[in-house]
């Protein structure tokens, strides 16, 4: 009951993280938390073994923080950096996936990207074309126009006060 | 790492798990029993970290890295209690599918943690 009557506003109001993006951030979130502990552990303990395949690791582990970051945070410049962090990642796990199966000797090592995220439940290839979906749906100008009109209705009702 | 334990423990995350995100696929916003299963997976995982302070001083070592297994086992103990605090702040159907998935990433970690222990070779 509660519910219902909030969700509209609630929808207005915080544009992306609202409904089902709620849950996408949240995958997001773990997915980034596993990402970075895996790579922590890879830097620590055999970096030099394969700098390529860990470096990598890592800077996808950061991408999957931004991205989260990205898809809370409200606002044009953050829409931004959230579409460019997921077609980075969706670019990631294809070509680094196909690389993985058909020259297995350039990925002796595992990444987070290796045969399309298997290690990670394939959740890395499924992710992207959801998160991008979802951005899609939700433009952040309707956002923006929504809290521009906010102001200006705040005004106009000082004015008309006043 | 106590073999059977870790397997009751990935049973009761995934149970925890589906249950929630049935209830929260139904409309269902977080209530007692979501919180409580999240409380239960959290509570076995803290008897993980016990045993996996135990147990290498009483003959049962890791075969595989140590680092690695603690990096999985403090970041499936921060889990559960992010989820609920985010069912506490949101209180939405979907706080409740986001607890849910909690508990599955807990039950694939746990599982993970099992292979390095007792599979993966250092």
């Amino acid at each position: 009951m509660n519910e219902t009557s909030t969700a509209p506003s609630d929808a207005r109001r915080r544009g992306r993280l609202s409904g089902v993006g709620r849950v996408l951030v949240a995958v997001y979130g773990v997915l980034a938390l596993a990402a970075t502990g895996r790579s922590l552990v890879q830097i620590i303990e055999r970096f030099d073994e394969a700098p390529v395949a860990y470096a990598l690791s890592a800077l996808a582990a950061v991408v999957y923080i931004l991205a989260t970051v990205a898809l809370v945070m409200p606002g044009r410049a953050w829409y931004r950096i959230a579409w460019a962090t997921i077609v980075f990642e969706f670019t990631g796990v294809i070509v680094v996936g196909l690389l993985s199966v058909l020259r297995p000797d350039l990925f002796p090592h595992d990444t987070v990207w290796s045969w399309f995220g298997r290690g990670y439940l394939f959740i890395p290839l499924v992710l992207p074309p959801l998160g991008m979906w979802w951005l899609a749906r939700h433009p952040v100008r309707d956002v923006a126009a929504d809290t521009a009109g906010d102001v200006r209705r705040r005004r106009v009702d000082a004015e008309g006060r006043a | 790492m106590i073999e059977w334990f870790a397997y009751a423990q990935v049973a009761v995350a995934v149970v925890a798990g589906l249950l929630c995100l049935v209830l929260g696929l139904a409309g269902r916003v977080p209530n007692d029993l979501v919180l409580g299963s999240l409380a239960l997976v959290e509570l076995l995982l803290i008897g993980q970290v016990v045993t996996a302070l135990v147990a290498p001083a009483v003959g049962n070592p890791p075969t595989g890295s140590l680092l690695e297994f603690w990096v999985y086992l403090v970041s499936a103990v921060l889990l559960p209690p992010a989820a609920a605090l985010w069912a506490l702040i949101d209180r939405g159907r979907w706080a409740t599918v986001v607890c849910g998935v909690a508990s599955l990433a807990v039950a694939v970690m746990v599982y993970r943690m099992l292979q390095i222990w007792t599979v993966q070779q250092a």
